[in-house]
């Protein structure tokens, strides 16, 4: 089925001509005047979303307009972590979907997203922590997800060199720990969707952003571009953090607040943590990259901002919470440090939904965490796309649940609060 | 991170402050009159304007007084802080 398959036999023959005969992985097309359905934006999501769309509902006559380059926004700009361990029925079933694709996602694609299922363990730092975390790794266990309770000793001898000492001012108690969590290389995965939607007709438009919105009364009609205008009767908006904006294009409002959140690498050493060890209460996270960077996320701003930087305090904050809890890095440098806007939801968990304009569907309000929903994100949304309903699994993140007042409040139960 | 100029204190850092959000979103006078929609919009709908925005703001490692600044949220610009209960001088 592919064109170009990618194996050990393609990168023997690419090798005897030095590597300049690999083709193009996906093409650059100017817009046709219409389009069966129409993604607007290009990361990880929204790619994939086209992907499930071509693959499992044979619609191929789409297009992924990107304003950027693809990938060159969230998915370009988050610590890769993937994981499950949600408390929530709702998000247990829709990001363990998402780690079940996540698994064989490789093979699907044809495509080397390094998933590597190295553990993601979360610490308990006071009383409410443990209790809390011991009540989530039941909660995890009966929806099938894997979950074990660490103590204090067990978390030392899962990563040595965490600072277990009693006397620190937030002494680690305990933790959970979830094996098939891990990570995967974030651009490889926005790569790897838009090879595969290209190769199924997908026209992937970059540097195309979109102006307006057309409706007529209650139906989109198409979209106002840098490129021109496009025809479509279905409109698929997956724009993270600028998702109120184009909302406002088509007079909507939704209950979202988009901030800067923060990351940071270290320069590369040695192998020295892995696993990915996140904690709520001090508010720090790291894992290592394949390249031996530090991978550091830090919080959100606490004010509405979409200026892709973040304020010098929460990274301090961040890293005086890591040097405390891993000594062994006090002498390391900081390479790189960035902000993305994240849009996020009053109780924390997404919108995958229908709105009460005909054509018009929204993938948004994955806050801080959602990149590692991607596949189950894509697959869901192509699903609502499609049937103009929404599929089982996402029927709870309908943008109607802020009426109904049925929430999925994982804000008080998320890994990391921000 | 930017300075903010507390109408009671003078200029501080950013981080001695909070937000409190969206500015101007006046508390229903009949709570026991409003549909689910209204309430909706009440409690969750937001503005998110990616440029000039009203909101509220609490000096809390400061004076603790609460009052209104209007800024451009794609720089973080600030235009304009007053008092709560007073007029904006930007409209």
């Amino acid at each position: 089925m592919m064109k170009n398959k990618y194996s050990i036999f393609s990168l023997i023959k690419n090798a005897f001509s030095q590597h300049e005969n690999w083709k193009q992985a996906w093409g650059d097309p100017e817009p046709k005047k219409e389009y069966e359905a129409i993604i607007i934006g290009g990361g990880g999501h929204g790619l994939a979303t086209a992907y499930y769309l071509a693959k499992k509902h044979n619609m191929r006559n789409i297009a992924v307009l990107e304003k950027g380059w693809i990938g060159g926004g969230n998915t370009g700009r988050n610590t890769t972590i993937i994981r499950s361990n949600y408390l929530w029925d709702a998000s247990a079933g829709l990001y363990d979907h998402a780690l079940k694709i996540w698994e064989n996602l490789s093979q699907e694609l044809n495509y080397n997203i390094m998933f590597s299922q190295r553990g993601v363990m979360n610490l308990a730092h006071n009383l409410q922590d443990v209790r809390d975390l011991k009540r989530r790794t039941h909660a995890n266990r009966l929806n099938g997800i894997d979950a074990v309770w660490l103590n204090t000793n067990q978390v030392k001898e899962f990563c040595p060199i965490i600072n277990t000492s009693p006397d620190i001012r937030y002494p680690v108690l305990g933790g959970t720990l979830q094996r098939r969590a891990g990570t995967a290389r974030h651009d490889a995965v926005a790569w790897g969707y838009a090879r595969g939607a290209d190769e199924m007709g997908v026209d992937i438009i970059q540097n195309c952003e979109v102006k307006g919105i057309k409706r007529n009364r209650d139906q989109v009609e198409g979209v106002e571009t840098s490129k021109g205008f496009i025809k479509t009767k279905k409109i698929g908006v997956v724009a993270a953090g600028h998702s109120s904006v184009i909302a406002n294009m088509a007079g909507l409002k939704l209950p979202l607040e988009s901030k800067p959140l923060q990351a940071l690498v270290s320069e590369p050493v040695k192998p020295i943590i892995d696993t990915v060890v996140m904690s709520n209460a001090v508010h720090a996270y790291v894992s290592q990259s394949d390249k031996g960077e530090l991978v550091i996320g830090a919080g959100t701003d606490a004010y509405v901002s979409y200026t892709q930087r973040g304020s010098h305090d929460v990274v301090e904050g961040t890293l005086k919470a890591i040097l405390e809890l891993y000594p062994i890095f006090s002498r390391m440098k900081m390479l790189r440090q960035w902000g993305g806007i994240v849009d996020i939801c009053p109780d924390a968990s997404p919108i995958i939904s229908k709105t009460n304009i005909k054509g018009l569907y929204f993938n948004c309000g994955w806050g801080t965490g959602g990149f590692k929903a991607t596949p189950g994100s894509g697959d869901l949304f192509a699903h609502t796309i499609a049937n103009d309903e929404p599929h089982k699994l996402n029927a709870a993140f309908n943008l109607n649940r802020f009426v109904s007042g049925d929430l999925v409040d994982e804000h008080g139960a998320a890994a990391v609060a921000h | 991170m930017f300075l903010i100029n507390c109408p009671y204190c003078g200029e501080r850092d950013q981080s001695e402050f909070s937000c409190g959000g969206e500015a101007h979103i006046v508390r229903p006078k009949q709570p026991t009159e409003l549909s689910d929609d209204q309430w909706a919009e009440y409690l969750f709908m937001r503005k998110n304007i990616k440029g000039i925005q009203f909101e509220r703001w609490n000096h809390a490692h400061g004076c603790r007084k609460w009052f209104n600044m209007v800024r451009d949220t794609s720089n973080d610009k600030i235009y304009a802080v007053y008092k709560m209960g007073e007029k904006s001088p930007i409209e």
